[in-house]
């Protein structure tokens, strides 16, 4: 998708303001949504790819004016009504049936998720089809789906640089169509080839590409 | 502002949060008491201060420099830091002629278990947006200028590779202590929007 979020490269979004921070959380809501946006993640409810794809899926001007955990938590309404785990007639009027489950994520649950976390990566996949040194180009491809082939390097030259190893594919795995397995490599682009020539001579970008997203230079 | 001061109303945005939350209690869904838990987690539990005893270490120790720089994960796991978004580490030195810092310019992906939770204008549109395209400039807003002969490297962690900055250490900190490197080294000289200085 050719989603608002795909912003590397833009301008007009103004200076950085470093002392932006004040903390993780602004508000005590916001402390709400993260948990129980883990919460309802660590019982298998959705993935992250489905998180990533619903959250970049929201409209280009309601995007930029939500604020971060805002964000999350209309992901977390839109995401857990598609899983049909609420409706949003739920949420205006209560549970539709007194049908109580039990919370899969519990307090241990909750320690394991944090302490160790759920990597992508996976021991099986098809044999990588670059190593290190390969000149690539980046696909010139516009999904219509959740990508993260992002659109400052489609179509452009790079180099690898290394083969991470083989990982969940996002754009299968954020709309049910699976996981398909397959290499990813830090790919390596001249400032010059990406933005131009009034770019750095010296500088570069290295971003993370899936094996679909290339081919040979 | 106090979550307990009641003379203001809740906002739209805390009604929303208190509807979701409270249908997904109800429906069993979730246990309110680990949702407190995971927000105390990432607001007490975990910081920077997290990934500067893993450069401090590495500033000290060449071995486990050599380690971190070839299996950031396990090295990282080796001081007993580990877990969500930090799965599968990637360390990126900075040199006498590269300088890396790091963006998530398609959402806010950050190393959590070594730096906590990311800051917002590391979520912001204006440096996801503008890192890759003109670093130095960037890079110039948070007090740093680049040197001419140095190659600026940044790194999108637009897959599940998590990257912390392990920053040069700084000139005049020979026979210092652990303990004493430990407290130079910033949470943006980690991403890359600075470096640590002994001054």
């Amino acid at each position: 998708m050719n989603t608002i979020a795909d912003m590397g490269g833009m301008h007009g979004f103004g200076p950085v303001d470093p002392m932006a921070d004040g903390g993780p959380f602004h508000a005590e809501w916001e402390k709400r949504v993260l948990g129980l946006t883990f919460a309802t993640l660590g019982a298998g409810l959705y993935n992250v790819d489905e998180i990533r794809r619903v959250t970049e899926n929201i409209a280009p001007d309601r995007y930029l004016k939500m604020s971060y955990f805002e964000r999350w938590l209309e992901t977390a309404e839109v995401l857990l009504a598609e899983k049909k785990t609420i409706t949003r007639q739920e949420l205006a009027t209560g549970p539709a049936s007194v049908e109580k489950q039990t919370p899969v994520v519990t307090q241990e649950i909750a320690e394991q998720i944090v302490r160790f976390g759920g990597t992508s990566r996976m021991t099986e996949g098809p044999a990588p089809r670059f190593e290190r040194g390969d000149n690539v180009l980046a696909r010139n491809i516009h999904p219509a789906h959740h990508t993260r082939l992002t659109r400052y390097v489609r179509g452009k030259a790079g180099v690898i640089d290394i083969d991470h190893g083989i990982f969940v594919f996002p754009d299968t795995n954020s709309r049910g169509a699976g996981p398909k397995p397959q290499h990813v490599y830090g790919v390596r682009f001249k400032a010059q080839d990406l933005w131009g020539p009034d770019a750095s001579p010296k500088d570069s970008v290295q971003i993370d590409l899936f094996d679909d997203y290339l081919e040979p230079a | 502002m106090s979550d307990h001061d009641h003379s203001e109303p809740p906002s739209d945005l805390a009604l929303r949060v208190k509807a979701l939350e409270s249908l997904l209690v109800e429906k069993g869904i979730i246990d309110p008491d680990v949702v407190t838990a995971f927000a105390d987690y990432y607001e007490t539990k975990v910081g920077p201060r997290n990934g500067a005893k893993v450069v401090a270490h590495a500033w000290v120790d060449a071995d486990f420099k050599a380690r971190l720089l070839a299996n950031g994960t396990a090295a990282i796991a080796e001081l007993g830091f580990g877990g969500l978004q930090g799965e599968e580490m990637v360390v990126l030195e900075n040199t006498e002629t590269v300088h890396n810092v790091v963006v998530c310019t398609l959402c806010s992906c950050y190393p959590w278990p070594t730096l906590g939770l990311p800051p917002a204008w590391y979520k912001s549109p204006a440096y996801r947006s503008r890192v890759v395209i003109e670093p130095r400039k960037v890079l110039a807003e948070f007090g740093y200028d680049v040197p001419d002969d140095v190659e600026v490297r940044v790194y999108d962690s637009n897959a599940e590779l998590r990257y912390l900055v392990l920053p040069r250490r700084p000139d005049g900190t020979e026979g210092w202590s652990e303990e004493r490197l430990l407290e130079l080294v910033t949470r943006n000289s980690m991403i890359g929007t600075g470096i640590p200085t002994a001054a």
